[in-house]
């Protein structure tokens, strides 16, 4: 029988459980008699985990006695939610795995929000969960719920824990679960008299996982096939996603994309991954991606994929996205391969391997001379940038623009600040007029868009990098939903700044009802203009925030200067802008990146025989 | 659509079946036959699916299968290269003047009386999909009282054995 060797488990940058696999033959614990509960607390202690996002309740509280002594930090939050983002947030500013804990039934499905947006966007977290006792399961007991069923589809894996001797191995196994191969959020459910039996802990553990065994180094075979189409392509884009933060790859991406001089776009995943101000960047693709980008994908003879799955939000119609091109397609996980378009050439690989290999290839492509002639494709492109850069019309009716906010606070913060956006309007100017020049400074809610992630996301971000200036950007419809987590960084000393985009609306709504529903705007306005209802600066204050308003481009420098200047309590700022502001370019949802709009009612002209 | 038959080697865990089942169902998948069992080694189980399925949505639900956990090994069994029996009991009207017509039936298709009341027999058979329709149709005149049957099982032929492999051996 072979179990994991701490070699084989050592796929990535470390994992918490990784280390303590590598670190465990020189401090094994010795056996001791504790209860599950304490089994469960030293097992995250031995794991490297530093801080874990909860509320107690019945299920859960045998684990809270021992918290209580524990050097692992537990932050109070104020609802499930917030927990949930908080260790998102938390393991996608730092890389390493997220926790979070609640009790059983509704403190459960609280959680079930965070844990399908950390599934969609395979971002690394543990959820811990208490359960009514073992036999009161499956009697609809008091808050019991069916955690485990419920999370089945959610989660990349989880877990019920029957015995009390299963915590430590189980536990190892989430975190390994968590943090190697394509990353994802685990669930360990533990019944209450689990948590008060009595077991003896032992350390490290034995992992069994037979069934789990990611493939992490490419064939080389397809490798250098990829390197001839790099090699030899007119027209070739590097389409890079999310799995390229992920892998830690993003200095080797800088390296083969410098190497082949093949331009580069960045998904909404991906933002940081390859600097913005580089000259190879052509930007974002997809629905509000920039017009060189999106046609930089469309005109493409070679797209090479990188950790990203050609989501609809990316590739618009699927069946008229890049006719030309032939696809090179890496990704971690072989399910994303030929998901959604075919491929050519599937690499199934961790993308820091595949960069890697990709470099020593292409390098011995180019030492045979062959190198592929870009020039034209970069002449279409740079005229492409120079006529249709991203930007926007200010406001006729002299109100704020949201655009220009956005575009400050990034020009003031600067490029060491994490960034972190809810979803909507704000998201995607924050993704279009912020500079992203380093990897993990742009956190946001892609694949779930989740409304509500930004506060606690960025709370979790802070507590990962107390150091760093974290900026939620959010919009007054996302902040309504989860900003009583301003509460805990009050108290907890997490001093985040908050800028609502405070448009009055459901702003990403009301767009599309302008655009799509005749002007219809059907319970799309907030009344957070008309009413001012909630004042976001009493809330802020209620909350134990500094609060403060701004209401004019000329306001705008000094207000986020304040802000920036105080660092021993969260900010938050109510830039009240204009409501009818939209986000361009944009590819109508159901239509061709063909059809891709410049602004309202304008269409790019384009040369046809340029591309 | 063409008829698919997958072996699939998983873990002998609490809740596989949940699982397994649902990725068929989330995608819309119907499940023609399920047939689940210990193998020569008792900690994993062997499930034998029969979907009706295009080759494209049938590669990605295969793929979605093998990221379970659980699951250790997929391996698709043609029905060419493969022995593949369903198991079916039928209760049948059978009284005095048809008895022996229907017992004639029994025999020619090789299946087996295992249970006999004055005005039914019940019959065991095993065999192919087809067969066991087959027989089906001949009983049919008598009256079918009930009748029950078994998911497919299938294994491959020849000397090579799907549950060998370093996967097999971690379990």
């Amino acid at each position: 029988m072979t179990r994991p060797t701490p070699e084989t488990l050592a796929q990535r940058a470390p994992s918490p459980a990784t280390l303590a696999a590598a670190a465990a033959p020189a401090a094994p614990v010795a056996p001791a008699k504790v209860s599950g509960a304490t089994a469960l607390v030293k097992s995250l202690e031995a794991l490297g985990v530093e801080v874990m996002f909860g509320i107690p309740g019945g299920a859960i509280l045998p684990a809270y006695d021992p918290i209580y002594d524990s050097a692992v930090r537990h932050i109070l939050v104020r609802h499930e939610q917030g927990g949930g983002h908080a260790a998102t947030g938390y393991a996608q500013a730092t890389g390493k795995v997220g926790v979070c804990v609640a009790t059983s039934g509704p403190g459960a499905t609280n959680l079930v929000t965070p844990i399908a947006d950390a599934y969609m966007d395979s971002v690394p977290i543990v959820a811990i969960t208490g359960q009514v006792p073992r036999p009161a399961i499956g009697t609809d007991a008091f808050q019991e719920a069916d955690i485990q069923g419920i999370t089945l589809p959610i989660t990349k894996h989880n877990y019920l824990v029957t015995t009390p001797e299963e915590i430590p191995r189980i536990l190892a196994e989430a975190f390994h679960l968590a943090s190697t191969g394509r990353p994802g959020p685990v669930l360990v459910d533990i019944p209450k008299d689990v948590l008060q039996a009595m077991t003896t802990f032992t350390w490290p553990p034995t992992l069994e996982l037979p069934g789990y065994r990611p493939t992490l180094h490419p064939h080389g075979k397809q490798i250098r096939e990829a390197a001839r189409l790099m090699t030899s392509a007119r027209r070739p884009v590097l389409y890079v996603g999310g799995g390229v933060l992920k892998a830690g790859a993003t200095d080797s991406l800088r390296k083969l994309a410098e190497l082949t001089g093949i331009p580069v776009v960045t998904t909404l995943m991906a933002r940081g991954a390859f600097p913005d101000s580089h000259p190879q960047h052509l930007g974002m693709p997809g629905m509000h991606g920039s017009v060189t980008a999106v046609y930089g994908l469309q005109k493409a003879d070679l797209l090479v994929a990188l950790g990203a799955r050609f989501d609809d939000r990316v590739t618009g119609k699927l069946d008229s996205f890049a006719p030309d091109a032939a696809i090179v397609h890496a990704d971690i996980d072989p399910a994303e391969i030929g998901k959604n378009r075919a491929a050519d050439v599937p690499i199934v690989g961790d993308a820091k391997h595949v960069i890697d290999e990709l470099i020593v290839a292409v390098t011995a492509e180019q030492s045979s001379n062959r190198t592929g002639d870009r020039t034209e494709w970069w002449a279409t492109l740079n005229d492409l940038r120079e006529r249709y850069p991203l930007g926007w019309d200010e406001p006729t009716d002299g109100t704020l623009s949201p655009q220009y906010v956005i575009k400050r606070l990034g020009e003031i913060a600067g490029p060491d600040a994490v960034y972190v956006a809810g979803v909507g309007q704000h998201q995607m100017w924050a993704s279009q007029f912020i500079s992203y020049e380093k990897p993990y400074t742009w956190l946001n809610s892609g694949g779930a868009g989740t409304m509500g992630y930004a506060v606690p996301a960025a709370m979790g971000a802070k507590v990962g990098k107390p150091e760093t200036t974290v900026w939620a950007i959010d919009g007054d419809g996302c902040f309504q939903m989860t900003n009583q987590e301003l509460a805990t960084c009050a108290l907890e000393g997490i001093p985040i700044k908050v800028a609502i985009i405070n448009n009055g609306n459901l702003g990403m709504v009301r767009q599309w009802q302008t655009l799509f529903y005749g002007e219809r705007y059907s319970n799309t306005d907030l009344g957070t203009h008309k009413h001012r209802i909630p004042d976001f600066v009493k809330l802020a204050e209620a909350l134990g925030c500094i609060g403060l308003r701004c209401e004019s481009a000329d306001d705008v420098d000094k207000t986020i200067e304040a802000a920036m200047s105080i660092n021993d309590a969260p900010v938050v700022i109510d830039f009240v802008v204009g409501k009818d502001a939209m986000v361009w370019p944009m590819v109508a949802a159901g239509t061709s990146n063909d059809e891709i709009m410049f602004a309202r009612d304008m269409r790019p002209s384009f040369d046809e025989d340029d591309l | 659509m063409t008829k698919h038959t997958l072996s699939v080697l998983v873990e002998n865990k609490p809740g596989i079946l949940a699982r397994v089942a649902g990725l068929f169902a989330r995608r819309g998948f119907n499940i023609d036959s399920l047939a689940v069992g210990e193998t020569e080694h008792p900690e994993v189980s062997r499930m034998t699916i029969v979907v009706n399925a295009e080759e494209s949505p049938l590669e990605q639900v295969t793929k979605q299968l093998n990221k379970l956990v659980h699951v250790l090994k997929i391996v698709e069994l043609d029905s060419n290269v493969s022995v593949q029996r369903e198991l079916l009991l039928v209760k049948v009207r059978a009284d005095r003047p048809v008895r022996s017509q229907v017992l004639e039936t029994v025999n020619l298709f090789r299946a087996r009386v295992v249970d006999v009341a004055p005005d039914t027999l019940t019959i065991e058979a095993t065999g192919t999909a087809d067969k066991l329709d087959a027989l089906l149709r001949d009983l049919e005149p008598y009256g079918i009282k009930e009748m029950v049957q078994s998911g497919l099982v299938a294994i491959g032929r020849g000397s090579r054995s799907i549950t060998t492999g370093p996967a097999l051996r971690a379990a």
